[in-house]
């Protein structure tokens, strides 16, 4: 690899980091688990003045129960995440999604928030936290925000983090005992999604109580299908319920057309994914 | 003298040796090109065009020049570049147009990444950074990229000055050839016989990337006596003689090293541009210089595979017999012609025929220039096109006919009792056995049984529908009979040497003029020396690819190591047991008549006297006692000229699950025998047909490089050009049959090629079995969920538009950081 050339810190602190940004200015970017980041250098489409790492800061790492949320560190990996006993019992939809993420290689060095602040729209990790209602903390120079998913991502590429702030944690409420399935579609197994459909349901006495479901790649952010979710809840678990209530799975979005798939085709998909997330899910 | 027991070592030929050579290559303890550290190393990176097609105006490189660490920076001229003309091997007609190939662009670029400068500097992060601020004035022209649009009048020319874009026509016609009738005609009567139809298809053979693992490299030290150049190479013979050939220097001052190269699968059969340009800077500054690519500068310039326009028309019997085959082809040259790639889909001309007797049969290519990468050849090189074509073509005239689709080959094929057999486009088979592969395939596969669970499939409506795709193949391979290739108007040969050098110690070095990149071939080589001359496996030590110590070969393509150069390993053995055997009996003071070789040892008939091949070779080292009147000297050399191809051929039977929903194509269950003739090691043979078999299935199902309106590639990085793992695959069944090869000693035939060559129609006549049920005509390649989708629906005149946009693929990760994002949005 070779980037253009930068000046690189790699602060140990949270304030630190926050520090360092602020004295390098616009063209200062951080650094995660570098997977998507060392690409954009590799490829030159982006060249920072200074990056500041933030692979030493402890802080940032781990995940822990707070009250009635589990708390995920920024910087906790992807490989972590999957393997994090607290999150598969209390937030299994981010588990199972954050399994369908590329390779053990490229599990092991990214960061959930590195792949959120990413905000690739074929991200896997989005629609997850939308639908789980998960809440961003992010510090900068004026201390620490929080704000909620559905104000966090903006457009393609874009979230609610300003230039010189950073994202050190990600609070999921708890959804012990929910069913949950991450229906990735892609064309081969290490591939970015064309669709996928972020679901995890409550099943009480073979009726369906609450379900949340985030489409991944149906627009420039990830999109919640609310429409499924009211036709769901209070409904007998069936296919038949299941899939009818998915017919709506594409309102709201607005997808693109690729090589990979048209406009129409993503639309189609979000419907069969989405009846096959939940069955799945709910199963 | 020493008197020895009958301890002859276990039988080499037929081990499933591990491969000796692995453990340097996985471990990375191997040096490849870009590994060369030479004191004094400058570094160059190549600046290349944004554009398919466009003239050149000024060159700014001022900028660059300021850059810390730049040496220099060069334009064409500069360097006498874009006066040189890289090398077309292949010249298949005698009117065959061919356009100047320069080594970088001077006044025009013909396609999106052709070089129009080069950096030198100390790093290559320097030339890097460099190569960035040269500014180049390009005046845009009309890109061609359709052949058919090229062929037309007034199309726009991709060099004006050839006057068309038509690089040559190449027909074959078995009426004038003497080798069956005329197709046309026997066409001509079917349309009118009422027991006969006529059935067309046009079929297309997308745009491949070979995608080596180990990306091009060179290094060029120019202060020796002689010049040294390392290269990522799969021809480090052709590479030396074409440079002294196309530069003008002495041959004998060049000095080609392949070291360990990591994969080429037809990719590296070239003279590259880069390599000469590296050549030109080091001469220039008097200094070792490097050159290595990024994966991106890979994808877009190093040669492109396939990219045909198939036209078939079979005439057939009502009841299933082919009576003609008419191939029209378009091949797409890309914007120049590479070393042999006018004669790739040439290669497919023997092929169409296939394992059938068909009796009268025309083949007609046309080569077509776009302003596109070049093609040239890729793992199979012609023959997998040839036989997609023809194997597409017997289902679709058994769906056509309604005769269960195996029958229908059945009814046509070469049975095992004809050989060896002569084409009708000419070529003798020597053996093979289609039934004996076919029935055992079959019980694997349990064809019958998948057959019932397809139609219970049916019946449930069931949301995955099961295909099944037959592919019975052959090729011609072990290229190839010197003869023949002149007659083909090839540039070379097809002959191979092999020298054998006894140590003092009994040990062997073994110089092999092909030259591998990952085969396995100093595992395969040392088993057969170690069997012919009698000594352990690891006393054979294979040396290869350095022009110094093999100063002869024609290197490694055409799955042609084994057939022809390990036939010469068997000659070379044979003359050192013949100039061993004097020496032999001189030292055990029996007449040479009365000397029997075997396994290792000399011995006196008839007695338990004997003497080692390791003994000998001590002798003649000595030298203190040896007959009068021969040479105390061992080693051998020889050359072998093959007098026929090899036709390996085999049976491969795919079935697939479709997702009607979403139109996924899942591989359920992939069996296939082949018949590779002798067997040296079956590991390496099994590893050869799983790489085959990826490559092949990846062309059916997920590889393709598409390009968009203006010329530009759409998959420039590994994210955009949709390649298999181990995931996306399943457990193949493979096995063997084994007719031997009667055209050479070991009885073999060639098997690098096998895999891809069968594969790809097995799974796309996979994948329409499954979906024609629903009036799906034909899904091109690669059958990707999207257009498997958009088939089915718009066969069922159902909701789809199919509207395929015509832009990067995924739409995802890299692809759309580049296209999509936002100015000021997140790196
Ligand atoms: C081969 C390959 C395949 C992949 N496949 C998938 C896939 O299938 N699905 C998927 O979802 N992802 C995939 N990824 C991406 C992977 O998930 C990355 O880990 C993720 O996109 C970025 O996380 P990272 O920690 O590597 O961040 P980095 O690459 O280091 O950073 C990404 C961006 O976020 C910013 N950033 C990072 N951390 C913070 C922070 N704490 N605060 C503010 N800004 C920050 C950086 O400045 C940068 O702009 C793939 C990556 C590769 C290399």
């Amino acid at each position: 690899m070779i980037p253009a050339s930068f000046d690189y810190v790699r602060p140990t602190s949270v304030a630190e980091a926050v520090q360092a940004l602020a004295d390098g200015g616009d063209d200062a970017k951080i650094l995660a688990g570098g997977q998507s980041f060392i690409p954009v250098l590799r490829l030159r489409m982006g060249d920072p003045s200074l990056v500041v790492d933030l692979g030493g800061i402890a802080e940032l790492r781990g995940v822990r129960e707070e009250g009635d949320k589990i708390v995920v560190g920024a910087m906790t990996t992807h490989h972590d995440v999957t393997r994090d006993e607290l999150l598969n019992q209390h937030v299994k939809l981010i588990s199972e999604a954050t399994k369908t993420v590329a390779d053990f290689q490229v599990r092991h060095r990214g960061t959930l928030g590195g792949a959120l602040a990413h905000a690739d729209p074929a991200g896997d990790l989005a629609a997850p936290a939308l639908a789980l209602d998960a809440e961003f903390v992010i510090a900068g120079a004026n201390g620490e925000r929080t704000v909620a998913a559905a104000d966090f991502f903006e457009d393609y590429f874009t979230t609610a983090i300003g230039p010189q702030e950073i994202l050190t944690a990600i609070r999921f409420p708890k959804y012990t005992g929910w069913g949950a399935r991450y229906e990735k579609f892609n064309r081969v197994a290490q591939a970015w999604s064309i669709v996928a459909v972020a679901a995890t349901v409550k099943v009480e006495g073979g009726t369906i109580t609450d379900a949340r479901i985030g489409l991944t790649n149906m627009a420039g952010t990830p999109v919640r299908a609310r429409g499924v979710e009211s036709a769901l809840v209070g409904q007998t678990m069936s296919e038949e319920t299941v899939r009818a209530a998915a017919q709506s799975a594409a309102e709201g979005t607005s997808p693109t057309s690729d090589a990979d798939a048209g406009s129409d085709y993503r639309e189609h998909l979000a419907k069969v994914l989405t009846g096959r997330a939940v069955l799945a899910a709910a199963g | 003298m020493t008197t020895v027991e009958n301890d002859a070592p276990a039988q080499e030929i037929g081990r499933d040796r591990r491969r000796k050579e692995d453990r340097r290559l996985i471990t990375g303890r191997t040096r490849w090109t870009d590994n060369q550290a030479l004191t004094g190393l400058l570094h160059i990176s190549i600046v290349r065009s944004p554009f398919a097609h466009a003239e050149i105006g000024s060159i700014d490189t001022g900028a660059a020049k300021q850059v810390p660490g730049v040496v220099a920076v060069y334009t064409a001229s500069d360097l006498g570049a874009d006066a040189v003309q890289l090398p077309c091997a292949w010249p298949i007609t005698k009117d065959m147009k061919s356009p100047q190939r320069p080594a970088l662009a001077g006044s025009r670029v013909n396609f999106a990444g052709e070089g129009v400068a080069v950096v030198v500097a100390r790093s290559a992060a320097a030339a890097k950074d460099a190569a960035e601020l040269v500014e180049v004035d390009y005046s845009e022209l009309e890109p061609v990229l359709d052949m058919e649009e090229a062929l037309k009048e007034g199309a726009t020319l991709v060099h004006p000055e050839l006057g068309t874009n038509e690089n040559a026509q190449w027909v074959f016609d078995s009426g004038e050839a003497g080798s069956g009738g005329s197709a046309a005609e026997a066409i001509a009567a079917a349309e009118k016989a009422d027991d006969q139809v006529v059935i067309t298809r046009r079929f297309r053979q997308q745009r491949l990337v070979p995608v080596f693992m180990e990306p091009r490299s060179t290094v060029v030290d120019p202060t020796g006596e002689q010049l040294v150049m390392w290269s990522s190479t799969q021809v480090p013979h052709i590479l030396k003689t074409m440079l002294a050939l196309t530069l003008g220097l002495p041959e004998h001052k060049i000095r080609v090293i392949a070291p360990d190269v990591g994969g080429g699968f037809g990719g590296k059969i070239a003279v590259a541009p880069e390599e000469v340009v590296t050549l030109l800077v080091a001469q220039k500054l008097g200094k070792p210089v490097k050159w290595t690519e990024t994966r991106s500068e890979s994808l877009l310039t190093a040669h492109h595979g396939r990219d045909q326009i198939q036209d078939l028309t079979v005439a057939v019997t009502k009841d299933g017999v082919i009576k003609a085959l008419d191939v029209k082809l378009l091949a797409d040259m890309g914007a120049y012609l590479g070393l042999v790639g006018p004669g790739v889909p040439i290669l497919g001309a023997f092929m169409f025929n296939a394992i059938y007797k068909i009796p009268a049969y025309r083949f007609d290519c046309t080569n077509v220039f776009t302003t596109k990468t070049l093609t040239d050849a890729y793992r199979g090189a012609g023959r997998p096109e040839a036989t997609f074509g023809i194997e597409r073509m017997m289902d679709e005239v058994a769906v056509e006919l309604g005769i269960e689709p195996m029958e229908l080959r059945k009814r046509n094929w070469i049975k095992h009792e004809e050989f060896p057999f002569t084409t009708v486009s000419t070529l003798t088979y020597d053996t093979g056995n289609y039934e004996a592969a076919t029935d055992q395939a079959m019980s694997m596969f349990d064809y019958d049984g998948l057959r019932r669970e397809q139609e219970e499939r049916r019946q449930r409506g069931d949301v995955k529908q099961l295909g099944i795709g037959i592919s019975t193949f052959t090729e011609m391979c072990g290229l190839a009979p010197s003869r023949v290739l002149g007659s083909l108007d090839y540039g070379a040969g097809g002959w191979e040497t092999a020298s054998i050098r006894m140590l003092p110690t009994g040990k062997a070095e073994v110089v092999v003029g092909v030259s591998p990149h990952g085969q396995g071939h100093e595992t395969a080589f040392s088993q057969i020396i170690a069997d012919k001359l009698g000594i352990p496996f690891d006393d054979v030590e294979i040396l290869h690819g350095d022009t110094q110590s093999s100063y002869r070969g024609l290197d490694t393509y055409g799955s042609r190591s084994l057939a022809v150069g390990g036939i010469a390993m068997v000659k070379a053995a044979e003359k050192v047991v013949e100039k061993a055997k004097p020496i032999a009996a001189h030292m055990l003071e029996a007449s040479e008549d009365d000397i029997e070789f075997t396994a290792g040892k000399f011995s006196v008939k008839g007695t338990d006297k004997g003497v080692g091949i390791a003994d000998v070779a001590l002798a003649v080292f000595a030298a203190h006692d040896y007959p009068e009147g021969i040479e105390p000297d061992i080693d051998a050399h020889a050359t072998f000229d093959p007098e026929n191809f090899s036709y390996p051929h085999g049976t491969h039977l795919c079935a697939v699950e479709v997702d009607t929903e979403t139109g996924f194509v899942q591989l359920h269950k992939y069996v296939c025998v082949d018949d590779v003739g002798t067997v040296i090691n079956p590991l390496i043979v099994e590893g050869q047909i799983h790489g085959g078999l990826a490559q092949g299935i990846a062309q059916a199902l997920f590889e393709e490089a598409p390009y968009d309106e203006s010329g530009t590639l759409l998959s420039g990085t590994l994210v955009d050009y949709t390649l298999p793992s181990a995931a996306d695959l399943i457990n193949f069944d493979t096995a063997n049959t084994s007719t031997p090869s009667t055209t050479n000693p070991l009885g073999v035939k060639g098997v690098g090629e096998a895999g891809t060559i069968a594969s790809t129609p097995a799974v796309v006549n996979a994948v329409l079995d499954a979906v024609r049920q629903y009036g799906v005509k034909d899904i091109d390649m690669p059958t990707t969920p999207f257009r498997v989708w958009t088939a089915i629906n718009s066969a069922k005149g159902t909701a789809g538009r199919g509207d395929e946009a015509d832009v990067a693929s995924p739409g995802a990760g890299l692809g759309s950081t580049a296209k999509d994002m936002p100015e000021g949005g997140n790196l």
